[in-house]
């Protein structure tokens, strides 16, 4: 028995060994060839020195780009157009936007659907706000740096680990058990003797599972729409004072202008994050209970019961989604940079 | 002169590279055929399967360690003797990598299967390879549908491993003899049972116990409960004409099936034991279901036999300890011995014949007793294993059934339809079923919508 164990050992270790051996060899291989590449450039000269230096570098970028996004995408759209149950290529053939007309007409894929606009309008406006309020309202303070801290913090945390935390705090017992959910215990403090069992209530589940995103994406906001607030030159509003603005008419009509460009930078951003939540979702409820949101089912469709064109088609449409967003949020970053 | 040399030194470089790539690369190598070896003393049981020393063959599945170690011990003597290395690796998302693997023409020489309608995916994918004369010999050591479920389309393609039983009740028999109950062997016994227990048990305490939850697998218990009573209500004929969707879940039978398991596990006043109302039992995990069984605040779990590993340390699981499991009766009395069931499949991506001795050697009784030796929690429905080698009682339960050629065996349904109804749409209707009280008419209607058109 022995023997065997140490043909297993060794055996492992040969494994280990060989592998490590593959990645020695191939970062290897890749930076003699840019040596290679670089060298023959340098040594180029005349006609063709300009047309090799563009080559050379945007080239490996290009390549990138292509093999980590062009690529796939064009797979998952093609992709999209079959009738792939599974990632076997028999019987497989294209039916047209069959995929399409199905994630806009099935009763299910529709609620889910809703529920991601629901999610796209609500959170970053949730996140938004509270993190304007705590840094507007910590913005004098004097040990302002706590409060910041302890709203900063969540941002640092995993979304599933953020998920597993919260679904400690909603988590449901009978009432006649000792709790174990923090939400239920305080609300049965405070006098509410038969709580709902938060995580299948519909549609308070959704909405619940909302906050925990808030709670991660406010601390983003507060941070970078601080930095904003502490940007507008002190003059501006001593000025603005002087001429009788204090409060809010101080800041609808003086702060928030001025950090306008940023307040739409962190929308977006916040927003473009929110569309692909998927983390939340399937750590809480894997979107059962009326929860599911694209990406959830997107994943499930492509993953769990190999339905891989529905999947496709589900990731085009949320790539459609995203896409404005980000050419929005490129756009004003851009005009920003210009008015610099 | 000196380049010549250079040129050399060069050449030997690059031999032993390709030799050092030839030994470490996944797929199976075998050396020049030579006479094959006669293996001598504690060796000469494995003489069927010598001649391709030296041989590495892959094999990818599910299982993770410690159940892995148990399983790299098992063929530790057949490795040491015969010099074929099995390099298993195990995943715990096995169901996806697998296709990825497949389909990127990384496939591993074997792959142990645990859901038929996975190998019947990859056989489509038409990679799957035919197993070897030994290995269909060995086939007939077990019941006849456990071939049907290795094959696809009459076409008989993987042999069984293990098995596990689903059709368990788990109980607290100190519970039970201090109460005076005795353990029902018919569904009218079970259902008198609990109804008497409802009435004698008292604030949260319920006769049955229960959880669907189980990460992104989330359904699958309620799946098997209502397997159950499908087959021992209507036989083996209507659970497979179900499995092929010639019975629809909307099908009066079916309906009725779903209608006992509302009468049984979504009756307000049998669960959920220790735990809530009928909804926990959608948000419980599987995991934690049972455990009120312990505390007395539960009386029944109808749960797998490999629930034992959930027990906390220190429980006597025997029929006289902390906990036990007994048969679930049939509903139809009519039906013998219903016994639903899940287990493993040796899938080959390769033949040559280093993967083949494998496959003839996994497939055999000689294996079965080698793995049962190792380790408690493991049983295979060979007929031909010693049933004398299971030590615990759990495994000398189900082997009694699973082993048992009278048995009307039939494999857990859901592993067996499409994956998109399978590990889809049926574990999402347990889920709205169970936790937010939707029609059974609807629940069916649901899940006939999601069949994949083929």
């Amino acid at each position: 028995m022995t023997t065997a164990y140490v043909a297993l050992a060794s055996s492992t270790l040969g494994q280990a060994a060989s592998t490590l051996f593959g990645v020695v060899e191939a970062v290897g291989g890749f930076i003699a060839i840019l040596l290679i590449v670089f060298f023959v450039a340098g040594r180029a000269t005349g006609r063709l020195q300009r047309p090799i230096a563009i080559v050379v570098c945007l080239g490996p970028a290009l390549f990138l780009v292509l093999l980590g996004l062009v690529i796939p995408a064009i797979t998952t759209i093609n992709n999209s157009l079959k009738n792939q149950q599974f990632l076997g290529e028999l019987n497989t053939k294209y039916i047209g936007l069959k995929n399409y007309t199905y994630a806009f007409t099935d009763p299910y894929t529709q609620q889910t659907i809703i529920r991601t606009v629901l999610w796209l309008l609500i959170v970053p406006a949730l996140a938004v706000f509270v993190g304007l309020l705590v840094a507007l309202l910590v913005d004098r303070m004097r040990y302002a740096s706590i409060p910041k801290t302890m709203v900063f913090l969540p941002t640092a945390i995993s979304f599933v680990g953020a998920s597993v935390i919260w679904s400690y705090v909603y988590n449901y017992k009978a009432p006649s058990l000792p709790q174990t959910g923090l939400l239920s215990e305080v609300v049965m403090k405070l006098g509410w003797s038969n709580p709902p069992n938060w995580l299948i209530t519909v549609p308070l589940n959704t909405f619940l599972e909302m906050v925990i995103m808030v709670w991660i994406q406010a601390g983003f906001a507060m941070v970078i729409l601080g930095a904003a607030l502490k940007g507008i030159p002190d003059e501006i509003i001593e000025s603005a004072r002087l001429d009788g603005a204090s409060g809010i008419k101080l800041f609808r009509t003086v702060q928030i202008p001025m950090i306008r460009t940023t307040l739409v930078v962190v929308v977006t951003t916040v927003m473009i994050t929110t569309l692909k939540v998927f983390d939340i979702v399937f750590t809480i409820n894997n979107g059962n209970f009326d929860t599911d949101v694209l990406a959830r089912q997107m994943y499930a469709d492509m993953f769990v019961t190999n339905q891989v064109s529905r999947g496709s088609a589900l990731a085009v449409i949320l790539f459609l989604a995203v896409t404005p967003l980000v050419y929005y949020n490129i756009r004003t970053l851009r005009r920003e940079r210009e008015i610099r | 002169m000196k380049r010549n040399a250079r040129f050399a030194t060069a050449a030997v470089g690059v031999a032993a590279l390709a030799t050092v790539a030839g030994c470490s690369s996944g797929s199976s190598t075998t050396p020049s055929a030579s006479a094959v070896p006669t293996l001598t003393g504690n060796c000469a049981q494995y003489q069927a399967y010598a001649g391709h020393s030296g041989s590495t063959v892959t094999m990818f599945g599910s299982i993770l360690s410690p159940e892995s170690d148990s399983l790299n011990k098992s063929w530790a003597d057949f490795q040491s003797c015969t010099g074929i290395t099995i390099q298993y690796t195990g995943s715990n998302t096995f169901e996806s990598d697998l296709p990825v693997k497949v389909n990127g023409g990384n496939a591993p020489n074997l792959a142990i299967i645990p859901q038929p309608g996975l190998l019947a995916q990859m056989v489509a994918t038409g990679t799957v390879k035919k197993p070897p004369a030994g290995t269909v010999a060995n086939e007939a050591n077990w019941n006849a549908a456990w071939k049907g479920y290795g094959s696809v389309n009459g076409t008989f393609y993987a042999a069984p491993m293990s098995a596990n039983m689903k059709t368990m009740v788990w109980y607290s028999p100190k519970y039970f003899a201090a109460n005076g109950y005795t353990v029902p062997t018919t569904w009218a016994d079970l259902m008198a049972l609990s109804a008497k227990m409802a009435s004698k048990m008292t604030g949260t305490a319920k006769p049955w116990c229960a959880g669907l939850g189980s990460g992104t697998a989330t359904g699958w218990p309620g799946t098997d409960w209502l397997e159950e009573v499908v087959l021992g209500t209507f036989g083996g004929q209507v659970y497979d004409d179900w499995i092929s969707h010639k019975v629809k879940f909307s099908d009066p039978q079916i309906q009725t099936a779903m209608q006992t398991v509302a009468g049984w596990l979504q009756n307000p006043a049998w669960v959920n034991g220790g735990i809530g109302n009928v909804q926990t039992i959608a948000t419980t995990t599987f995991q934690d279901a049972g455990l009120p069984i312990l505390k007395d605040q539960c009386g029944m779990l109808q749960q797998a036999s490999f629930y034992e590993a959930q027990w906390p340390k220190g429980t006597t699981v025997s029929a006289t300890g902390d906990v036990f499991a007994f048969k679930l009766p049939a509903v139809n009395p009519s039906i013998t011995n219903p016994v639903e069931g899940g287990g493993e499949f040796v899938t080959a991506f390769a033949d040559d014949p280093a993967t083949q001795a494998v496959q003839n050697y996994l497939s055999s009784p000689q294996w079965a007793d080698s793995r049962i030796k190792v380790a408690p929690g493991w049983v295979s429905a060979n007929e031909k294993v010693d049933q004398s080698l299971y030590t615990d009682p759990i495994d000398q339960l189900s082997a009694e059934y699973l082993a048992d050629p009278t048995a009307t065996f039939r494999f857990d349904a859901s592993d067996a339809m499409p994956a998109a109804v399978g590990s889809g749409a049926e574990w999402k209707a347990m889920v709205d079923w169970f936790g937010s009280g939707k029609s059974i008419k609807d629940v069916a209607a649901e899940i006939d919508a999601a069949w994949p058109a083929s």
